[in-house]
């Protein structure tokens, strides 16, 4: 069944080149189907292109929905249930728990370190009775089919270095972003949609923005760019037609351009030319592909009340989970999420109460969904932040308001579907929730993973730039065995 | 979605692949196998080989050497094996006794080389070739681009055909496989790629025609000093060098807010149109501020060094961001400069190339002595400059520097470099790059296997450093420049990869045209335009680009320059063409960068809420006309219809773009206003010109301002036809037509009918979306 799998995609792989090159010339649509280009890419980029981009073993996921926290919520209002924290509220944190541990400017020179525990109470949930929470209840009740990791572990202490890190393996330079490797690696299940889509949303806590270059290509083909789905008529840009023409009208203008630019390429010859030619007829079909995916008014009210009636209100998370389920049946590899609001520096409980509420309900109902399409399997969701929160409290410590500053030696995500050991909690810190204590999970090890779901070997999908072979995990990362199936 | 490569497409169409060597690996290895050549050479055949699969562990990077060999040197490669006296990896000229040769044809997991883990593989053709080095006694040679180039002879030519030096190099070439040139081009394609070359605008209809009529020699070289001598060329070359000076309206981090670099911009436009000299251009860039008598020219020349990202993200750690910086300038000056890639060093001693992290970092503290701090300010308090900056008062704006376009009301700013004045920051290796990990102290210096620094003979600050790149020894910097000249008209390096000359770079096609190029450049003052003239006026620049089935099978990436190179206009110059062709273009140079239209709400749904860029606010009037090279660029979200064109994000150093075409390029060409706003304003020009019986006219016009040359028979009978369709539509639904044409700011005349206006721009923005029209041909 593994070797299955494994011939299936390199006789896609062959299929595909095959195709490719008899098209050529003889004016087939099978260049279109040309769905990994750095294969035969003869420019500057990696020439051990076959190997590269056929699954190294059986995938277990096929495709990635990253919900990503932006701003980093808080740990101890989320997964990582201390109580110590709630009984020793106010006293100093110990300097031996803290151990040297570097912090931001922000809090680096307050005389004391209060410690903070949670305003929300926690309960035990499901088979594997992980805690979870007051603020998730939705959550809660899928904890069964999640994989709840307490012990990730970054080395940046700032949002933009830390968020970049999440994103490229780096925390600095113009590393391409995960989506843009597995695009590049494993190419689009649909040639009439982008291979790597990215949705943005913001809630009301106080944000860090996110940007594009989040989703960049980095040293790879602008191709392997995200693309930003956005609410509107124009859900990918420049998608509308003008207004005054008609898909009737296009269409004659498409026919048109074609017999212009074959006129050129009889004159010169150039295979660019009816590459061109291609490139407006899949633009075109584009136009009516993208909208048919983005229209989520025909869903049926079952669905709408799993995500929350917000998920009908364009640019919502709610609205944006549901797209990602879209987005993944038609054959999307990557979809990115991003929520703004998470960076609950004061005014904690009040900020994060509404921050949960905006994801809680969509982000289970979104796992839930895909179970019942027969799709969780083969889909790998990831929840979380950039970095986790400290367990003391920045600025004054009152009983209804608190904050927590940005804590990256240890934070939780959970994961799901995908490959993924459902109902199963990962990794543990201290009683103070500092330090880990078993199963680290650095952002290396959590790349290697997700990419050893996919069936690619962290170490093997490379690509050459300036003379050095470049891998999303730079030159670390173990894959964490202990959580797939 | 699916994207088509250039390259790809020609190597898929070649059905056998090349001869010569040294472009293996981007070939068949199957094919290649019968191909070894007589004499096996170490900088062309063999070293591409080792520094690729075996330096990683037995090249110049101490700590991951395996089994204490080193392949890069020959006295370790030629010594007994440390834990095997009696066994050397080469023997020369003994490839039965050489471990190495055994292990890399061995399929024995335990023994083969490179190992299986490593995922690394040496083809047949590169096993031979080994092989056959050590068996033709394994000579070493140093690194071709780290030997100061010589000016070879010229090669003799028996044809005619030869303009220039230029052509004696690339005839012997192409003849070498067999190939003969192609015709020259036909004029008006030859003036359109003139003046995209040049100035990196069109040609007009009146320039055309000018310069069409009296066709000759003599016309040639006149055009070309037009157009050498318009500042459109300044602007053109300055846009190159954005990229590699990584230029940008923004800091770059989260909450992104505005600076003002763009004086330093205005100074590269300058220096450029005065032909400054390249190696005074990269004088004051690096030191201005060091020479003696610093003019004000010249410390703002420096600006190059400060257009890096800056954070002002609340809570950063001060030195691990002052680090970051520093490390930014010394890989920005690397690359750009002297095409290599240092940054890998910056962790460790390099894999590939030779040089050791400690000369990274003397390299490094050349820019680590100035008075700038991680942080100044957070958002919201921050300045248009970072210190050490300089600010211009109007008297010097209208005086010395008056080649800054300066706005009336603001303050003129720029952040420049700028030394400590009492004391010197001490600099250490810092041990896996970490900004705190102290290791050795370190003071400035350059990597010694590229060119001695001589301490008697430059100081040791960022004026030694320039020195030292200017250096007639210095066997990089001039080869590097005239590289990237020829490649941004050739679409291609004579080094293909322009950002790296070290041992995993490509080599030469032409290395003796190289050298050649490289020395008479020094030996004529470093003179730019002479440069440029130099190879426009070459045959080999002159070509048809008609692609024979023949050329594609043998060179299908033209790197021997057997036809010119169609190429994609980049995302400015494709701005530029629209502009400039429907009368659009305000063609103002320098001063802030303008905000275009842009599609709604991508500033908005990104930003966190703070600092002045977290809404867009479009600028109006003329000012949106202005060419593509003065586009805003905030750097977390630069403008995505440049993106989509494979702009620079301008994140770091980026030298050569890549060029790809995807459907999201047709989502713009037909659906991006500024698009459609040059296809009406167009219209209604060419109709109010010519009158109600002229259709024929305003259709010719048309193609001539936006193809650059003559209508064939063909393209006008299927003008007329798309024109008389268009037509017919929008008079049986005048309501289209007048939705069609109502977009731009740009005034409307009310005179022109809308069905007529509609009609037109529709045929004329069919025209912009042919595939000719963003390339040049």
């Amino acid at each position: 069944m593994n070797d299955k799998e494994i011939n299936d995609a390199k006789l896609q792989v062959s299929r595909r080149l095959f195709l490719s090159k008899l098209s050529i010339g003889i004016g087939s649509a099978a260049l279109g189907s040309l769905l990994i280009p750095d294969l035969l890419n003869g420019g500057k980029g990696d020439m051990s292109g076959l190997e590269k981009a056929i699954p190294h073993f059986a995938p277990k996921a096929k495709r990635v929905i990253y919900l990503f926290q932006s701003g980093a919520p808080s740990q101890f209002e989320s997964f990582d249930y201390k109580p110590l924290l709630n009984k020793r509220m106010g006293e100093d944190l110990p300097a031996s728990v803290r151990d040297g541990q570097r912090l931001t400017g922000m809090t680096a020179n307050q005389e004391k370190f209060p410690l903070v525990g949670s305003y929300y109470g926690f309960k035990q949930y499901g088979e594997s009775g992980a805690w979870v929470s007051d603020l998730f209840p939705y959550t809660a009740k899928i904890v069964d089919e999640l994989c709840i990791i307490k012990s990730l572990h970054t080395d940046a202490i700032n949002h933009d270095p830390a968020i970049t890190f999440f994103q490229t393996g780096a925390q600095q330079g113009n590393r391409p972003s995960m989506g843009a490797w597995l695009s590049y690696g494993l190419g689009s299940e649909n040639e009439n949609l982008p291979g790597f889509c990215v949705l943005v949303s913001k809630g009301d806590g106080n944000g860090q923005g996110v940007y594009s270059k989040l989703w960049t290509n980095g040293f790879l083909d602008s191709v392997h760019q995200g693309v930003q789905l956005m609410g509107g008529e124009n859900p990918v840009l420049y998608l509308s037609n003008p207004h005054g023409t008609n898909m009737d009208s296009r269409r004659n203008m498409l026919d048109k351009l074609s017999a212009f630019n074959q006129h050129q390429y009889d004159a010169f010859g150039d295979p660019e030319i009816t590459a061109k030619i291609r490139q407006y007829e899949m633009a075109y079909r584009m136009q009516t592909s993208v909208p048919e995916v983005t229209d989520l008014s025909k869903e049926p009210d079952h669905i709408i009340k799993l995500y929350g009636a917000d998920c009908l209100v364009p640019g919502t998370y709610a609205a944006n989970c549901l797209l990602a389920r879209k987005l993944a049946e038609n054959g999307v590899r990557f979809i990115q999420l991003y929520h703004q609001g998470w960076d609950q520096h004061g005014n904690l409980p009040n900020e994060m109460a509404g921050q949960a509420k905006d994801v809680d309900q969509a982000s289970a109902a979104l796992v839930m969904d895909l179970k019942q399409r027969g799709m969780l399997e083969d889909t790998l969701v990831i929840w979380g932040g950039e970095f986790g929160r400290t367990n003391y409290c920045q600025g004054k410590l009152t009983a209804e308001k608190y904050g927590r500053d940005h804590h990256p030696r240890s934070f939780s995500v959970w994961m799901a579907g995908g490959g993924v050991k459902p109902g199963i909690v990962y990794g543990e810190t201290d009683e103070f929730g500092y330090n880990i204590v078993k199963d680290p999970v650095h952002i290396h090890d959590f790349h290697a993973t997700i990419l050893n779901m996919l069936g690619l070997d962290h170490e093997k999908l490379t690509y050459k730039h300036q003379g050095r072979r470049y891998r999303l995990t730079d030159v670390a990362g173990k894959v964490v065995n202990d959580i797939m199936v | 979605m699916i994207i088509i490569y250039k390259k790809q497409i020609a190597t898929l169409l070649s059905v056998s692949v090349l001869v010569l060597l040294y472009q293996c690996k981007n070939k068949d290895a199957e094919d290649l196998a019968t191909n070894i050549p007589d004499e096996v050479d170490f900088n062309f055949h063999v070293k591409p080989i080792l520094s690729d699969r075996c330096y990683a562990c037995h090249g110049p990077d101490e700590n991951a050497r395996e089994a204490d060999l080193r392949l890069d040197i020959k006295e370790s490669a030629f010594s007994a094996l440390k834990d095997n006296p009696d066994v050397f990896a080469i023997v020369p000229g003994d490839p039965g006794h050489s471990e190495l040769v055994r292990r890399i044809y061995s399929e024995d997991e335990a023994i083969m080389m490179p190992p299986a883990e490593s995922g690394l593989k040496l083809k047949d053709y590169e096993k031979e070739i080994l092989r056959k080095w050590v068996e033709q006694g394994a000579e070493y040679e140093d690194h071709w681009a780290f030997i100061p180039p010589q000016k070879p002879e010229i090669p003799e030519v028996s044809s005619d055909w030869a303009k220039n030096e230029i052509d004696h190099f690339t005839l012997v070439k192409m003849n070498e496989i067999g190939l003969a040139p192609n015709k020259e081009a036909e004029k008006m394609r030859l003036i359109r790629r003139l003046f995209v070359d040049i100035t990196g605008l069109p040609p007009s209809v009146e320039d055309l025609e000018e310069y069409g009529q009296n066709w000759s020699e003599e016309t040639y070289s006149t055009l070309v000093d037009d157009l050498l001598s318009r500042s459109a060329y300044g602007e053109k070359m300055a846009l190159h060098w954005m990229d590699a000076a990584r230029y940008a309206d923004s800091y770059g981090y989260q909450d992104d807010e505005v600076r003002s670099q763009w004086p330093w911009r205005d100074w590269v436009i300058h220096a450029f149109n005065e032909n400054m000299p390249y190696d005074q251009f990269i004088t004051w860039q690096l030191a201005g501020d060091l020479l003696p008598d610093a003019s004000l020219e010249q410390k703002l020349a420096t600006g190059f060094n400060r257009n890096h990202k800056i954070t002002e993200e609340g809570g950063v750690i001060q030195e691990e961001y002052r680090v970051t910086y520093v490390i930014d300038k010394t890989n920005t000056y690397s690359t750009s400069i002297l095409g290599i890639t240092m940054e890998c060093a910056q962790c460790h001693d390099h894999k590939y190339d030779p040089f050791s992290q400690e000369e990274y970092f003397q390299l490094y503290s050349f820019f680590n002595n100035t008075p700038e701090v991680g942080i100044e300010a957070t958002v919201g308090e921050s300045y248009p400059a970072k210190i050490p900056y300089m600010e211009f008062d109007q008297h010097q704006i209208d005086s010395v520097l008056n080649f800054i376009n300066a706005p009336d009301t603001n303050k003129v700013l720029v952040s420049v470099m700028e030394d400590l004045k009492d004391s010197v920051r001490q600099s250490y290796v810092l041990e896996r790059g970490g900004y705190d990990q102290h290791g050795k102290k370190v003071s400035p210096g350059t990597p010694k296997s590229i060119h001695a620094f001589d301490f008697g003979k430059y100081p040791q600050n960022r004026l030694g450093l320039a020195e030292w790149t200017i250096d007639r020894e210095n066997p990089l910097t001039a080869r590097v420049f005239v590289n990237h000249i020829w490649g941004k008209i050739f679409g291609r390096g004579i080094v293909a990869t322009e950002e790296d000359f070290g041992n995993q770079g490509d080599l030469p096609s032409h290395p003796e045209l190289l050298d050649w190029l490289a020395v008479d450049f020094m030996e004529n003052g470093w003179d730019i335009k002479r440069l440029i003239r130099q190879i426009v006026t070459s045959s080999t620049y002159r070509q048809s680009s008609k692609m024979s089935q023949k050329k594609n099978r043998l060179d299908p990436e033209n790197i021997y320059l057997a036809r010119s190179t169609r190429i994609r206009l980049s995302a400015e110059l494709i701005r530029d063409h629209l502009l400039a062709s429907s009368g659009l273009l305000n063609r103002e140079i320098g001063g802030p960068s303008y905000k275009p239209y842009q599609p709604d709400g991508i500033w908005e749904v990104t930003s966190s809420g703070r600092g002045s860029l977290k809404t867009y606010v479009q600028d109006h009037g003329s000012e949106i006309y202005r060419r593509g090279m003065y586009v805003f660029i905030k750097l977390t979200v630069p403008p995505p219809n440049m993106l989509i064109f494979d702009a620079s994000n301008r994140d770091l150093c980026e030298l050569d773009r890549a060029e790809t075409n995807t459907p999201l390029q047709a989502l713009v060409m037909m659906n991006d206003p500024i698009v459609l706003e040059c296809s009406r304003v167009l219209a209604q020009e060419l109709i109010s010109k010519y009158k109600e019986n002229e259709t024929n006219g305003a259709l010719e016009e048309s193609f001539m301002r936006i193809l650059c040359r003559y209508p064939d028979d063909e393209e006008i009978s299927m003008l007329e036809e798309y024109y008389r369709e268009e037509l017919k539509r929008y008079e049986s639904d005048p309501t289209s037509a007048a939705s069609f044409i109502n977009v731009g700011e740009y005034p409307f005349n009310d005179k022109v009918d809308p069905v007529k206006h509609a009609t037109l721009m529709s045929v004329i923005h069919l025209l912009y979306n042919l595939e000719e029209t963003i390339n040049k041909t």
